[in-house]
């Protein structure tokens, strides 16, 4: 009896090959121990019937615990065998996945979007008017005076008698002054009209992104530094900026903001023109005849502008040379932004 | 404007570095958007002087000179094919080794067998001329050797400055000096005139002249006549006898050349070089042409015929002004003169015009007649009323210096309604109030001064005197600007100060919008953009006046015309698999202004999916299509029902009794190898869908039932569903259609459809034959109301 014993004991140890063993070896350990013919624990189990009552039982115990051990033993390890000849075997893994159609948001629309994201963050909502814009609102109550050659950067399309596409969003600063009071602290996104041909960087329908903040005590200091932030989120953190003078009817003092060129750092390129800079906004203090216009007191309030156009800003920052390709809906171009990058 | 560098020297009695000047301009006034030098590449050229020269030995029309080009190695022999070549005369030289214009090095070779070690050059090789019948003689005292640049002052820069329509100041180099001198230093004077009578001396008869409160008077026998002072509120006029028009000196020529402009003769240089000095556009015609001899300044008559200096035979109307004499226009006033009374060659009186004519005048007149001249854009903009003597002066002493003749008699100015220099009240706290940080008082007068504004303390208040030149300055604001730019905005902080949020609130419109694309870019659509103008899409269009074209005369009435044409676009690239969507404005005619709404369309065609290695990939059907418009219509115009077209195969959306929305199958150009194409289009209501409300997730089992049908002809499937959900009362928790059968099995006109209902009973588990029950009504209820009966398997 304790032969058999010994002999159990010794087969237990054998346990341990078994997560070693590879399928043939499996194979072979599978014979050798569970064999119906010639397998160890085969004949163990075999000769424990002829054994004494008392015996039988302990010997019988043991040997059928170790079957079970055993039985378990290979089960895993085949399973883990399968798992690896899955891998390694016969599926080809670098055949391409199932895919469905990747949509996406035209590259304009992601660009406005980010934008007014950024002036989200800075407390701004978002306005919109009208496209077809009465004169008055387009020009006049923008302190645009008549027949005046600030005019002439402005040839607009006339729809109806006093009615023009409007050529800036800027007319919705007068929509929104007039129907709200102060504070006002907005983004107008929208879509605008020139009477310029198409050209690489014309075309006569664009976008563009106007802002407005009228409140008690709103300065040039305000201004710039809502705009630095801005163009410091949307371009880099340490991003230098410059503002200079400029000329727009609605806004006095008025200033152009430029970005350094994202391109070259500063040192000149062709896409900054050897400036250096990128010209990115156009802004200044809220004209107070545009204030006496909405009925809003210029003595009292103040206020800032700003506009940009968010063609010119994707053209810079994704390197597209041709505004024309935004109107082309080439699905080649289209797919190319499609994957979400923000 | 183009700014000459040297110019502006000349002004500043100064140097400059165009750099440092494009760069102070463009941060305190206005943009330079280049500078580009002129004849800086004359650098290796030297001054030569031909000591002596004889015969070429292999050639008759070529000299051998000897030229001292102040060498150590002492003169040079040099070849020299120009006639004009004299000994003892000095030339511009270029040694061997010199980079010449155009970046061609000069190497030393023999020319007919004689060695030239240099050249003598020609004022168009040196690019300063079109002269090339023989090289360029100097009249310089300077010694041979000496650098050409240095003897010959023609190395300029051009500084390009971008002029912004309010400050016509910055359109004569006076007024971009006094800019130059306010933030770099020195003082504006006007340089003397080369062989002209000292600047500043008085007592001559070119001195300001006494106003006339007048709208007549003669001026040495001319009469002249201002019949339309509304047009053109001051005219001065003098005559000058005794000129001889020829060619304008070199140093007036080169002037003109250094802002680009062509020399045409000394009088008419002249008055150009006062346009681009002070910016005063000034006038010359022929006394001798002239009819009366007057001058009328009156409105054109309706019709009236010119022709232009440029040859154009034009008709002009009542609401120009013209410059006339006795009989009819010689000038369409501010714009452009006649040919006929330009002077000329033979000219020996001229009468001299510098008068102001009003802004809005000269614009609409130069836009009726399509014809802009130097004049026009500066009389548009508003030249310096106050300052029309100095500049009459200027030109008088000018045109005397270069063109000789007389001046007799004083210049008649005529201004019925004198104006007083304009003043602005300033306080310098509301400069502080707007800036955002303390200027001091003496800050602002200092800045103000150095520009020509003279401000003087009223109570709290400056009273700031506009200089004529800035018609732009008529309010406080004005003055504030000008304070902040020269100091630079540089110098202001630009640290995020609280603000107070906004009565604004965000746009649901640009919610919306959001929502739609959000929506169909989860579906796979890429999002396009096409031109709203277009051809006219319906009787409703919305025509543009002044279009740019006839293809792009009319807005949009809808979206999906222009995706059918990228679609036509894509094809034509060889792409096949196209999901684009817009959501954009569309017009329609309206009383007065145009209706516009936002629109939200789609277009579909090509494979369902990519392309995948593991299954043919069907191409897109009428089912896609409905579900996509579905889709659509769901966060565009929640509430409103899908439905079948009435006739026709499609879908509308509708809300009420009004079509929102269509979907169905579309016609295009499209290639053989292309797809079926599918579109919609739904208006987009700035209502958000209904928020979603939760309900408890089950608790209890479902029971799931297959039940196949078969549909007699006309028998829809929402008509079965509708009679399933009726019986299936509140225990039916969804219903599905997973088959459709059409085939041999059944009658003509049937055809099986198969449902998927599931059950379930929040409360407690259901029974199994409770279930068949529901079942067994509803296949009663079926067969009673549709004829509709289950299907044999």
């Amino acid at each position: 009896m304790s032969d058999l014993l010994a002999a159990l004991n010794a087969l237990r140890e054998r346990l341990t090959e078994v997560p070693q063993a590879d399928e043939r070896r499996l194979r072979e350990l599978k014979t050798e121990i569970l064999g119906r013919k010639a397998g160890a624990l085969t004949h163990i189990l075999a000769a424990v019937p002829s054994l004494e009552p008392k015996d039988r039982k302990a010997v019988g115990g043991v040997a059928n615990a170790l079957k079970r051990d055993f039985e378990t033993a290979f089960a895993a390890r085949e399973r883990e065998l399968k798992r690896a000849s899955v891998a390694a075997g016969d599926l080809d893994l670098t055949m391409p996945g199932r895919a469905g159609w990747q949509g996406g948001l035209h590259l304009v629309t992601q660009v406005v979007d980010e934008i007014c994201e950024i002036f989200r963050e800075l407390g701004f909502t978002r306005a919109v008017g009208p496209e077809a814009e009465s004169e008055r609102n387009n020009f006049y109550a923008l302190n645009f005076p008549h027949d005046h050659p600030a005019l002439d950067a402005q040839d607009s399309f006339y729809v109806g008698d006093g009615v023009v596409l409007r050529t800036h969003t800027s007319p919705v600063q007068i929509r929104t002054l007039e129907a709200y009071p102060p504070p006002i602290r907005v983004v107008i996104p929208g879509q605008v009209y020139r009477r310029d041909p198409f050209d690489p960087s014309h075309s006569p329908v664009f976008e563009q992104i106007e802002g407005l903040v009228v409140d008690e005590g709103v300065t040039f200091v305000d201004l710039k530094a809502a705009l630095t932030a801005f163009a410091r989120r949307f371009f880099t953190s340490d991003t230098t900026v410059r503002f200079r003078p400029s000329y727009f009817p609605f806004t006095e003092p008025s200033a152009e903001m430029d970005v350094r060129c994202q391109i070259c750092k500063g040192s000149g390129c062709p896409t900054c023109k050897q400036s250096g800079w990128m010209e990115i906004l156009g802004s200044g203090m809220v004209h107070p005849a545009v204030l006496d216009n909405c009925g809003v007191d210029s003595e009292r309030y103040t206020g800032y502008a700003f506009g940009m156009g968010p063609e010119r800003i994707a053209m810079n920052r994704y390197g597209v040379s041709d505004i024309r390709l935004f109107w082309e809906d080439d699905v080649r171009f289209l797919s190319q932004f499609a994957r979400p990058h923000r | 404007m183009i700014v000459s560098r040297r110019w502006l020297e000349a002004l500043l009695g100064r140097s400059l570095v165009a750099r440092e000047v494009a760069e102070r301009l463009t941060m305190t006034c206005a943009a330079v958007e280049a500078v580009v030098p002129v004849h800086q590449d004359l650098g290796d050229v030297l001054v030569g002087q031909v000591l002596e020269t004889k015969p070429h030995p292999n050639a008759d029309r070529l000299t051998l000179c000897l030229v001292d080009a102040g060498g150590v190695g002492g003169p040079l022999e040099v070849v020299c094919g120009a006639p004009n070549v004299q000994a003892g005369r000095k030339y511009p030289f270029a040694p061997v080794g010199a980079t010449l214009p155009g970046g061609v090095k000069l190497e030393r070779r023999k020319i007919r067998g004689v060695e030239s070690n240099g050249m003598l050059l020609s004022a168009r090789e040196l690019g300063l001329g079109p002269d090339h019948a023989g090289i360029l003689e100097l009249d310089t005292p300077a010694a041979p050797g000496t650098r050409f640049l240095d003897a010959v002052p023609v190395a300029d820069d051009q500084l390009v400055l971008d002029v912004p329509a309010n400050r016509p100041d910055l359109l004569c180099h006076k007024g971009v000096a006094r800019e130059v001198a306010a933030v770099l230093g020195g003082t504006v004077k006007l340089p003397e005139i080369p062989g002209g009578k000292a600047v500043g001396r008085s007592g001559g008869p070119s001195d300001r002249p006494a106003v006339r409160q007048s709208d007549r008077g003669v001026v040495d026998g001319v009469e002249i006549r201002l019949e339309d002072p509304e047009g053109c509120p001051r005219y001065i006029a003098a005559v000058i006898r005794g000129v001889r028009v020829g060619k304008s000196p070199e140093w007036l020529a080169a002037r003109l050349a250094a802002v680009g402009q062509r020399a045409i003769n000394n009088v008419v240089d002249a008055t150009n070089y006062v346009l681009f000095e002070l910016n005063q556009p000034l006038h010359a015609f022929d006394l001798a042409r002239l009819r009366g001899p007057a001058v009328v300044i009156r409105r054109a008559k309706s019709n009236e015929p010119i022709t232009t200096l440029d040859g154009v035979a034009r008709k002009l109307t009542a609401e120009m002004t013209a410059i006339c004499d006795a009989e009819r226009p010689t000038i369409v006033a501010g714009v452009m003169g006649s040919a006929e009374s330009e002077v000329s060659e033979k000219t020996t009186d001229l009468v001299l015009e510098c008068a102001y004519f009003q802004p809005t005048r000269i614009r609409r007149t130069r836009r009726a007649l399509g014809l802009t001249s130097e004049s026009s854009y500066r009389f548009e903009r508003g030249i310096d009323l106050l300052g029309m003597p100095d500049a009459m002066r200027r030109a008088i002493d000018l045109i005397v210096a270069v063109a000789g003749g007389e001046l007799r008699e004083a210049p008649l100015d005529l201004w019925p309604k004198p104006e007083q220099s304009r003043s602005v009240f300033l306080r310098p706290a509301r400069v502080s109030h707007l800036l955002g940080v303390e200027v001091p008082r003496g800050d602002i007068e200092r800045v103000l001064s150095a520009i020509g504004f003279v401000a003087a303390p009223k109570d709290e208040r400056l009273a700031v005197q506009v200089p004529g030149w800035r018609p732009d300055v008529t309010r406080e604001a004005d003055l504030i600007e000008e304070v902040a730019r020269l100091r630079g905005y540089d110098v202001l902080p630009d640290d995020l100060r609280p603000y107070r949020p906004g009565t604004v609130p965000d746009a649901p419109a640009l919610r919306a919008r959001s929502r739609v694309r959000d929506q169909l870019v989860r579906a796979g659509m890429l999002e396009a953009r096409t031109l709203p103008l277009g051809a006219p899409d319906g009787p409703d269009a919305v025509e543009i006046r002044n279009p740019l074209s006839a293809e792009h005369a009319h807005l949009r009435a809808r979206l999906l015309p222009g995706l059918v044409r990228r679609v036509e676009y894509n094809w034509a690239g060889t792409a096949r698999d196209l999901r684009l969507f817009e959501v954009g404005t569309v017009f329609k005619r309206g009383k007065g202004a145009p209706e516009e709404w936002t629109s939200v369309a789609g277009v579909l065609t090509g494979a369902q999916r990519p392309l995948h290695w593991s299954a043919k990939v069907p191409d897109m059907d009428l089912w896609d299509l409905k579900y996509h418009f579905e889709l659509a219509v769901q966060v565009a115009s929640p509430g409103a029902l899908v439905q079948p077209l009435p006739t026709g195969v499609g879908w509308q959306a509708v809300v009420g009794e009004q079509r929102v929305g269509w979907a169905g199958p579309l016609e295009a150009d499209a290639p053989r190898w292309a797809g079926a194409l599918f579109g919609f289009e739904v208006r987009l209501s700035e209502v958000a869908p209904a928020r979603p409300a939760y309900r408890p997730l089950p608790a209890t089992p479902s029971v799931v039932r297959d039940v196949a049908l078969v549909l007699p002809g006309g028998v829809t499937a929402a008509a079965v569903g509708e009679a399933l959900r009726r019986a299936g009362g509140t225990l039916l928790e969804s219903l599905e259609v997973f088959d459709e059968y059409r085939g041999p099995k059944l009658k003509g006109g049937e055809r099986g459809v198969a449902w998927r209902l599931t059950f379930r009973d929040p409360a407690r588990t259901l029974r199994e034959a409770e279930v068949d029950q529901v079942i067994m009504t509803a296949l009663k209820a079926l067969e009673e109301e549709l004829d509709v009966r289950r299907r044999e398997s």
